[in-house]
């Protein structure tokens, strides 16, 4: 063995470590692969080595081989053992390889869930900061339930180190364990408070990315955010806050309004760009969100373009370009504020750096208006003309078409010039937005009807010139433009001053070469040409020009009959046997122009793109269910198509309208419908129809013929958009001019302005209305189509599971599940061969304790009830029938509360969190005396009452009478108000904390006395009570029972970290006392559990009243995280004293005392495993002596178990063991020996502090005795 | 959220990859050879902001990058990062990179300046790694504060000394140092917004 070790690190000396690996693949550059292969097998026999050193050096060689793009999943078992290794430089290793190739589908991570967890709670920070890392990388779902306990204990660790990487990690367990999320939130919240700023850093890092995706379930959070926005001077926060505020303000305007103010003061005090750029951003998204309602802010926006405007001019490239970026959020809602900077952005057009050019771009589309897009657009276009490399001037292209047709051709004044420009963009050679420009073309000539004989004209005169655009095959993309030109020209043919021409150009043997999908609207539109020539030449000529045509037609369709492509085969095949069948009945002299035109008669509409989604279903109609049952499932494939067919089907009524005389064109209109439905092309160019041609074979051997490229591009006879730019502004000019002048000069001098129009535009021969008179056809939609539901959410978005509203308080059912072995081990120690019965419920395992906890929880209240009633009975001597109403009453509510861990919750309550945004938000920066005087007048009537002071801390309506009754007096209002002025005097003084709570205490819980079931002792003992005096005046009594006893019940932190406190009220007084509501500070250790839905700073409703002399009893649920030590807190009792003619508010201050003692379970525990428990030497150990005890020792022994909550394990003469167990697990060991009057105390726990803290209780019980 | 870190050099060589989201090794591959081809046909006086590529992200990420002597240092970002605040914290990487390793792996010390970056980053990538790790987690900042990283990876690397180290790193190496002049180093660094105290030399 020691002989193999040795030789082990012999053969070590020889590994090739990372360095020399690295040399290595530098040194064989060119049979590097070769060389790399060797390496791995070395490292494949490296790693079969015993040695953990050597495996770990061969798995760093793996990482690096990983980073070459080598795939090392076959070594995911030794990465793993790496990850196991004790020493911190191995594990280190193992960490990084896994978290650089593992992943969800790598199976061995299964294994790793026990060593992660154990190096979690390594002593070592750096190993749990290891192992924290590499499971940000590889977390799964399994992983992220398994450990997100053990994390979530890691946030509370001492070291901050650790807590930071803990609470950062935690984002990543949420999104894989969505479950997590409400359970963690509350630490994760605290921890945004925490004294380490890397790790509140870490907690808003968390939150805003969290915020990010569902923002609205973390508005309740904006106080907290605005208070550390403007606390904090770390920029990375701030930066990340004012990000997140940015996602918040839409949601919320009025957390906008309260923004701009600090966020202006950032503005104009940071030095750092990247603080100034946030903020500039985040107040562009307060002034969109605020864009309707705030006039004023014109000051706020003034700042941001003028700091804008620095950024876009400082010579430093990334300001300038998210300078830009942040212009053109301001741009859509403040055009104006972003136009007077039209200079600058023109400027960045010529930018050398592309990225700012396109962002220039970006921000001209919103900048255009009627007035300058001519003048834009021609900047645009000499650009286009410079322009280097094709991505930027495609760009150009689009970002042109784009501002033009922005918003249903806004902006256009006049088509022609629109049409020029799109004529003069198909000369750009290689673009890929042939399709685009073809789209507009068709989109111009169906919808603005009056510029159609321009368009006809103009593409009249591309398909002549066909061969310019068509003759390098680079530049195909052009030829799209074709389509829509063959289209336009055949569907508005009327308007074709030479249609003969138009239709030879079509027909001309060159055309073969286009793509399929072209040729195919050449054929169809060719026919349709054929119609109109056939007409016109009817209706003058002889019949020999018509039968030339005919013969034209016939001569050149058999061309496309012979094309490879289906669909202008059978076009072409169609269209020409209708021909032959024409000329055979010209020849017998037949007038057929008016039949054959009837072919294409009737008029087509603009479809808007989406009015097929919009087709509503018919009522009764459901696409889902199955047409003929589904036969089986091997068939179902056969069905699927019928079924997409179904849903297809209405795409083939596409609607229209006629003019033209409905009876006679019935027929024809159906044929024709029939055709279009069939032909996918027929309207709109379909992008797979490019695919079509490029797979048809039969293209290739068809001449090409090459055109000499030297020759410029200019198609002859096409229009110049300049020139219509110099019009423009020429009428633009006139029209200034006329409008002094008097009407009738006007309107004579516009006539002359367009005579010279026609001079200059080649081909517009016929009128053409003034260009912004031009009406557009706007799109058809369906009948009763349905309102727009864009749900483009995708659904495998992971943050959609993390949609959680994060306010409403946990449940029961929703704890991070605890590692089971580790209860089992709980289990163990103190109750080894106990009976069911006897085990703590916390023992229990989760499954089985649900329903025994309710029966438990129903026994205890029902002895709890009982002696209650005894007490009250022996105290107060009341009417024992109207008691038991009340207690019945009050006690059903509790059982209920009790079963989900929650206090119940009054209705009124429910709303609290949202009331207490409203308030924060609506609470202005600057709180007035007189402005609370009038919240306070106000909400004598409203329902909620703000108390809060200086927007901190939002006190909803703890104090508001819930069942504010109308018929009160004035004087009692007057009353009212003068108390509650008083009383926000006082919390003004104590502003920094905001929370009241319920419980009343007198100072140091002390005396108590308790009939706790438990008790195991059979002796006659003293009566005790747990109950002590929480405060008094002169309406009212609290008692408050010691906070007693845990709900339970699983070893869970969860629920183990809860206690119930009884409370006690006994009206003194002979008046009702009503509306009570408690509230309490809540400390960052310890909170009220408050009612479903209500905010951190309500109060919990009492639900009884009290009527004179009569006492009733109400519990809460308080949250403690850390038990060692014990707790104070400040609370209110706020409650109406109503007499015959008055009701007064009142109020009565408490504290409530947590002793550790509460913190306690009587736990029974037998001496085997007691014994067990202390030899296992986890526990710490401590000693107390009482002197002066005079009482017997089974006496003592009976007031430790009552009010500390122990159990005896073992009695022999004046000795006893005892045992106790924590809310979260602490065994609490005594060792009670007594001598005379002296009693010593040994103890034992796993918590010293803990321990501590409960031996002073214990001799402070006794000292007072 | 970040979504990769990549460091490669003027030729397109990864130096150092960090992905926090999954992609097998030949996709990470070609996301590499993109952003190279993406940024590499960048003038240097041009933004250091790209609209992401294709094959990583989407629309709502952003490259970042920064070209330092003869290495590409590239975050890909989506829009809850600062592009600022990013570049600020790249500036901050390298200087705090070339720092060090100066410190720690002393026997590149007669290369010069410029390079003592790459060939570090080559023969050290699990070290720097090391280092990125007490900045990033996970794809989110963890630590901004230079002189907390710096004593934590100090710190860290000293416990690898005390165990042995991996390769057990040559010791006259370290005792080499000990008095060696730094004067290439400067004491205070400042980079745009972010203003870091450089620590002062520990011992070894």
């Amino acid at each position: 063995m020691a002989l193999k070790i040795v030789k082990g690190s012999i053969d070590r000396m020889f590994d090739k470590n990372l360095q020399d690996l690295v040399r290595g693949i530098r040194n064989h550059k060119e049979d590097e692969a070769k060389y790399i292969s060797t390496c791995i097998d070395e490292i494949k026999q490296e790693l079969k080595q015993d040695n953990i050193a050597v495996k770990a050096n061969a798995v760093c060689k793996l990482t690096y081989l990983q980073m070459l793009g080598y795939d090392v999943s076959w070594a995911a078992f030794n990465i793993v053992e790496v990850m196991s290794s004790s020493k911190f430089t191995y594990k280190r290793i193992g960490y990084l390889a896994a978290s650089q190739c593992f992943h969800e589908s790598t199976d061995v991570i299964m294994l790793t869930t026990n060593q992660i967890r154990k190096d979690l709670s390594s002593p070592n920070q750096y190993d749990t900061g290891v192992a924290l890392t590499g499971l940000s990388c590889f977390v799964t779902p399994d992983l992220a339930r398994d450990l997100a306990n053990d994390i979530m204990t890691l946030m509370s660790h001492t070291k901050p180190y650790i807590r930071k990487k803990a609470v950062l990690i935690m984002y990543k367990v949420f999104l894989k364990y969505p479950e997590s999320l409400r359970p963690a939130f509350p630490r994760l919240k605290e921890k945004l408070e925490d004294p380490d700023p890397g790790v509140q850093s870490a907690a808003v890092n968390v939150i805003c990315e969290l915020a990010r995706r569902n923002p609205k379930n973390y508005l309740s959070l904006a106080p907290l955010f605005f208070k550390l926005m403007t606390s904090s001077t770390n920029n990375w926060v701030l930066i990340k806050i004012i990000k997140l505020f940015g996602a918040l303000t839409p949601l919320e305007p009025r957390l906008g309004k309260k923004l701009i103010e600090p966020l202006t003061n950032l503005i104009h005090s940071t030095s750092a760009m990247s603080l100034l750029y946030e903020c500039v951003n985040t107040v562009i998204a307060v002034l969109i969100s605020l864009s309707s309602g705030m006039p004023n802010h014109s000051a706020s926006i003034q700042l941001c373009v003028q700091k804008l405007r620095i950024l876009i001019e400082d010579s430093d490239q990334n300001l300038k370009y998210l300078g830009l970026l942040a212009m053109s959020k301001i741009l859509k809602t403040h055009p104006k504020s972003v136009q007077s900077h039209k200079d600058l952005i023109l400027q960045c057009l010529d930018d050398k750096d592309e990225s700012i050019r396109l962002r220039a771009l970006d921000l001209l589309y919103g900048m255009v208006s009627k007035k300058n897009l001519m003048e834009i657009v021609k900047k645009l276009m000499l650009h286009v003309d410079k322009a280097e490399g094709t991505t930027y001037r495609d760009e150009l292209l689009t970002k042109i078409i784009d501002i033009c047709s922005q918003s249903n051709y806004q902006y256009i004044t006049n088509f022609e010039w629109y049409i020029s420009i799109l004529v003069e963009l198909t000369r750009l050679e290689g673009t890929r937005h042939g399709h685009l420009i073809a789209s507009q073309m068709l989109d111009v000539a169906i919808r603005v009807k009056a510029i159609r004989i321009f368009a006809v004209a103009q593409m009249a005169t591309l398909l002549d010139n066909a061969h310019l655009l068509t003759g390098n095959m680079q530049r195909n993309g052009i030829c799209e433009v074709l389509y829509a030109a063959a289209w336009i020209c055949g569907e508005f043919s009327e308007h074709l001053e030479n249609p003969m021409q138009t239709l030879e150009a079509m027909l001309r043997p060159k055309v073969a070469t286009l793509p399929g999908h072209i040729q195919a609207v050449y054929v169809q539109n060719a026919a349709k040409l054929f119609s109109t020539v056939l007409k016109s030449q009817e209706g003058s000529t002889e019949g020999t020009a018509a039968q030339e045509t005919s013969q034209l037609m016939i001569d050149r369709l058999p061309l496309f009959v012979q094309s490879a492509n289906l669909e202008v085969q059978e076009r072409a095949s169609c269209i020409l046997q209708l021909v032959k069948y024409i000329q055979k009945l010209q020849q017998k002299e037949v007038e057929v122009a008016e039949e054959v035109s009837a072919l294409f008669a009737g008029e087509l509409n603009p479809v808007a793109p989406k009015a097929q989604k919009k087709v509503p279903v018919p009522e009764g109609l459901d696409l889902d269910a199955w047409i003929n049952e589904p036969p089986s499932e091997s068939e179902s494939e056969d069905e699927q198509p019928k079924a997409i067919f179904a849903k297809e089907e209405p795409k083939h009524s596409r609607s229209r309208h006629t003019e033209v005389d409905e009876k006679e064109l019935a027929r024809r209109r159906e044929a024709r419908k029939q055709e279009q439905a069939n032909n996918p092309f027929y309207i709109k160019a379909s992008p797979s129809s490019q695919k079509v041609y490029q797979e048809s074979p039969g293209v290739e051997h068809i001449p090409v013929v090459q055109i000499d490229l030297t020759v410029p591009l200019k198609v002859p006879g096409l229009p110049m958009s300049d020139q219509y730019l110099k019009l423009e502004e020429e009428r633009r000019q006139k029209e200034r001019a006329d409008k002094k002048k008097k009407e009738k000069k006007k309107r004579k001098e516009k006539r002359s302005g367009r005579g010279r129009r026609h001079d200059s535009g080649p081909e517009s021969e016929e009128d053409i209305t003034p260009a912004h008179m031009v009406d557009i056809v706007t799109e058809e939609m369906p009948e009763n189509a349905l309102p727009s539901d864009d749900d483009d959410k995708d659904p495998n978005d992971p943050h959609k599971a993390l949609d959680i509203d994060l306010d409403k308080p946990l449940a029961d059912s929703e704890k991070l599940p605890v590692r089971s072995h580790r209860a089992a081990k709980v289990a163990k120690s103190p109750v080894e061969d106990g009976d069911a019965e006897n085990t703590p419920p916390s023992q229990e395992p989760k499954k089985k304790s649900s329903k025994e906890k309710r029966e438990k929880k129903k026994d205890k209240d029902r002895d709890r009830k009982k002696s209650k009633e005894e007490k009250k009975k022996k105290k107060h001597k009341h009417e024992e029938k109207e008691e038991d109403l009340l207690g019945g009453e009050a006690d059903e509510p509790v059982v209920q509360s009790e079963d989900t861990t929650e206090v119940v919750a009054l209705p009124t309550s429910t709303n609290a969190e949202v009331s207490d945004l409203d308030f924060w938000l609506s609470n202005a920066p600057v709180p007035s005396n007189t402005q609370e005087a009038a919240t306070v007048a106000a909400t004598a009537e409203a329902d909620s009452v703000p108390e809060a002071t200086s927007g901190t801390a939002p006190d909803s309506d703890h104090d508001e009478p819930k069942n504010s009754e109308l018929e009160e007096t004035k004087s009692s209002k007057h009353k009212k108000k003068k108390q509650k002025k008083e009383k926000e005097e006082k919390e003004k003084k104590k502003k920094k904390k905001h929370h009241h709570h319920h419980r009343h205490h007198s100072d140091g819980g002390a005396d108590e006395s308790v009939q706790n079931g438990t008790v195991e002792d059979e002796e006659p003992l003293p009566p005790m009570s747990n109950y002590c005096l929480l405060a008094e005046n002169s309406y009212i009594k609290m008692m408050m029972e010691d906070a007693d006893e845990v709900c339970d019940i699983q070893g869970n932190l969860q629920d183990g970290s809860q206690v119930v406190v009884s409370v006690i009220f006994e009206n003194k007084c002979d008046s009702l006392l009503k509306s009570m509501e408690f509230n309490v500070l809540d400390s960052l250790n310890s909170k009220l559990q408050r009612p479903e839905g209500s905010g951190p700073h309500d109060g919990f409703t009492v639900p009884f009243q009290l009527p004179p002399g009569v006492s009733n009893e109400a519990r809460l649920v308080f949250t403690v995280q850390s038990i060692v030590m014990p707790q104070k807190m400040k609370g209110t009792l706020t409650f109406i004293v109503k007499n015959e003619d008055s009701s007064i508010h009142e109020k009565l201050d408490f504290k409530l005392h947590f002793t550790c003692t509460s913190y306690l379970i009587t736990t029974p525990c037998y001496s085997d495993a007691f014994a067990k428990l202390l030899e296992s030497g986890d526990l710490k150990c401590s000693s107390v002596r009482l002197e002066e005890v005079n009482m017997p020792f089974h006496h003592l022994l009976a007031r430790i178990c009552f009010h500390h909550h122990f159990s005896v394990v073992e009695r022999i003469d004046s000795c006893a063991s005892m045992y106790s167990r924590s809310i979260q697990g602490h065994h609490v060991c005594l060792l009670v020996k007594t001598s005379g009057q002296t009693v010593s105390i040994d103890a034992k726990c796993d918590e010293p502090t803990l321990l501590g803290n409960v031996l002073d209780e214990i001799k402070q019980t006794f000292s007072q005795c | 959220m970040i979504k990769a870190i990549l460091i490669f050099n003027n030729h397109g060589k990864p130096r150092l990859i960090r992905f926090y989201q999954y992609f097998p090794e030949d996709m990470q591959q070609q996301i590499i050879r993109e952003t190279f081809h993406l940024v590499s046909k960048r003038d240097d006086n041009v933004c250091n902001f790209l609209e992401g590529g294709s094959l990583i992200g989407g629309s709502d990420y952003k490259l970042i990058y920064r070209h330092y002597a003869t290495l590409y240092f590239v975050f890909c970002v989506d829009s809850s990062e600062s592009e600022l605040g990013i570049l600020d914290l790249i500036q901050v990487m390298i200087y705090f990179l070339v720092y060090l390793l100066f410190q720690v792996f002393v026997e590149t010390l007669d290369k010069c300046f410029e390079n003592v970056c790459e060939l570090d980053l080559i023969f050290h990538m699990d070290k720097v790694h090391y280092i990125l790790q007490e900045v990033v987690m996970g794809g989110m900042v963890l630590e901004t504060n230079m002189n907390e990283i710096v004593a934590q990876v100090e710190l860290q690397n000293r416990m690898e000394k005390s165990e042995g180290g991996l390769s057990a790193a040559p010791a006259r190496a370290v005792s080499a140092v000990k008095n060696m002049n730094l004067p290439e180093i400067p004491r205070n660094i400042n980079i745009g917004d972010i203003n870091i105290k450089v620590p002062s030399l520990s011992p070894f």
